[in-house]
């Protein structure tokens, strides 16, 4: 198991984000995790990346680690974990290049630095030709492949992906989603968070049910797609 | 003619040391959202280590045990005592700020304030209330130029001020650390995603500005000889005044408003009564600060700090 979560609580200000939550995640998978607004999606993903504390007794392993004894950078640099967060916080006063370049600042393998970037520009031509320009000048879409962008260069074991759709429009968000699969394939194993189910379900190859900080449904993605309450809370009927 | 040229040369000295040490305030600001109050006393505190490495090094060469000629004392004496107060701003950093990093800005202010008080008591429950005369390293010689007197040390002070200032934008702007510190001023949390250790950025920063306010110190230093303990409380606040007209985290606006901090001071001296000075030379900051409240080159926007 590369990633196994048990009972998993975080509270903001006394206010329960998540009540023990367990799941898992196979080397080279890709598993979503569907859920409402405010569901506790984001929370998750934060939990892993050690951004938010957890409560006592929540348990967190990774590839045999325990994730708690890591500080958020090192779970990035030695743990091999990436997180294209929500709303894709890019650096807006760096440009694109200084934003992958920054992504790679715990690496010593300078060499295969340049070839992530590369790689990057090669997976999407549109930010090489924007190089050398501020990231808060590029649109939705180039934000979305740069946050990714830079996630590939930081890490590769794990990437977890919060709300990548957000704000695109569609043939641009069908094309991330390929670029995703692709990266996949690569060998990059990849947990999501989606509020649009019908993509996340479609992308993954299983998925949980996050309502209101439980997990209340898990299986595989075309169980849960065919499944009456999915389809009516969460498929538009 | 030559009397407006006169209080140019002396205006530039003034606020070379204004610039240096706003550039620390600003920097703290820029990447932690943090008013180091104890910024102007870090200052003093470089001075001080500034005059210890100088007569080390002068009683070394006046025994005999190591002969060097004074103007290579001077640079040893910036570069050492550069480094080692570093260390002291790095000190106050770890042991004052970094347990207050999620604590309210206030609490933070606070304890800089504090930290503050403790250098300058420190200092004088160490060294006595006797005032310490900075080495003479340098020679004076005084050259007319078209009926401005402009001494070697004036030159030096402004040419060593300038040459650290661009080295310090040169650092911001091409090196993986400063790259860092950048990201960290747009966008504070996120920084960590990208394996960035913020605790190693937050050490760096502040030993960055103390380095620079230890400059500071010593150029004062060889320009007004005398040190006391409390020489960095008016001068570090009237830098943190230069550092928030620059505008915030903005190394070019700290250097040219600390310059221009020392235009105001001085001119407004020629003008008026001394005694007057700081209220007018303050007044027209403020109305300044009214029409552009984000400083020269500030963005009104401030960091993201939160998820």
């Amino acid at each position: 198991m590369l990633l196994s979560i048990e009972n998993l609580r975080v509270s903001y200000d006394r206010i329960k984000a998540l009540h023990g939550i367990d799941f898992e995640v196979e080397e080279g998978e890709i598993v979503c995790i569907i859920g409402a607004n405010g569901a506790g999606k984001s929370t998750t993903l934060r939990a892993i990346s050690r951004l938010v504390p957890v409560e006592a007794g929540s348990k967190m392993t990774f590839a045999g680690k325990n994730l708690l004894e890591y500080s958020p950078d090192k779970v990035v640099s030695e743990l091999g974990i990436s997180h294209v967060p929500e709303g894709r916080r890019l650096f807006g006063n760096l440009t694109v290049l200084e934003n992958l370049r920054l992504a790679a600042f715990a690496r010593k393998d300078y060499r295969a630095v340049e070839e992530d970037i590369e790689r990057v520009f090669t997976i999407f031509p549109r930010l090489k030709e924007r190089t050398y320009q501020k990231a808060e000048t590029l649109s939705g879409g180039e934000q979305q492949m740069l946050a990714i962008g830079r996630a590939l260069v930081s890490a590769k074991r794990l990437m977890l992906l919060d709300e990548p759709s957000m704000g695109l429009a569609p043939l641009v968000m069908m094309s991330v989603f390929d670029v995703l699969k692709e990266i996949n394939q690569r060998g990059t194993t990849i947990l999501i968070v989606e509020q649009n189910a019908r993509l996340a379900l479609k992308f993954a190859t299983r998925g949980y049910v996050l309502e209101s900080g439980n997990l209340v449904l898990q299986g595989k993605s075309s169980d849960l797609l065919a499944n009456e309450d999915v389809k009516k809370a969460y498929l538009g009927g | 003619m030559a009397f407006f040229f006169q209080n140019v040369v002396n205006a530039l000295q003034w606020g070379s040391f204004y610039a240096l040490i706003a550039l620390g305030y600003s920097m703290v600001y820029g990447v932690l959202m943090l008013f180091n109050f104890a910024h102007g006393d870090i200052f003093m505190t470089g001075a001080y280590i500034g005059f210890f490495v100088a007569t080390l090094f002068v009683g070394l060469s006046a025994s005999g045990i190591l002969v060097l000629p004074n103007w290579l004392i001077l640079i040893l004496t910036i570069l050492l005592s550069m480094f080692l107060t570093s260390f002291v701003g790095m000190a106050v950093e770890r042991i004052a700020y970094r347990p207050l990093r999620n604590a309210p800005r206030a609490s933070a202010a606070i304890t800089g304030l504090m930290v503050g008080i403790i250098l300058e008591t420190g200092n004088l429950a160490l060294l006595g209330a006797r005032r310490q005369k900075f080495p003479e390293l340098i020679v004076s010689q005084t050259y007319d130029i078209g009926g401005v007197s402009v001494t070697n040390t004036k030159i030096m002070i402004v040419l060593v001020s300038i040459g650290l200032m661009v080295a310090l934008h040169q650092f911001v702007r091409r090196t993986k650390w400063g790259m860092a510190m950048r990201a960290m001023a747009y966008d504070f949390v996120v920084v960590p995603l990208m394996g960035v250790s913020i605790n190693l950025i937050a050490a760096l920063t502040f030993g960055l500005g103390s380095a620079l306010a230890s400059a500071a110190g010593i150029l004062f230093g060889i320009a007004y000889p005398v040190l006391d303990p409390y020489m960095g409380i008016l001068f570090g606040w009237k830098a943190f005044v230069a550092a928030i007209l620059g505008g915030r985290g903005s190394i070019l606006g700290a250097a040219l408003a600390g310059f221009l901090l020392g235009f105001i001071e001085i001119f407004v001296a020629t003008i008026f009564p001394s005694t007057l000075r700081d209220l007018i030379a303050y007044s027209i900051i403020l109305v300044i600060l009214t029409f552009r409240p984000h400083g020269f080159f500030g963005e009104p926007y401030s960091a993201q700090l939160r998820l």
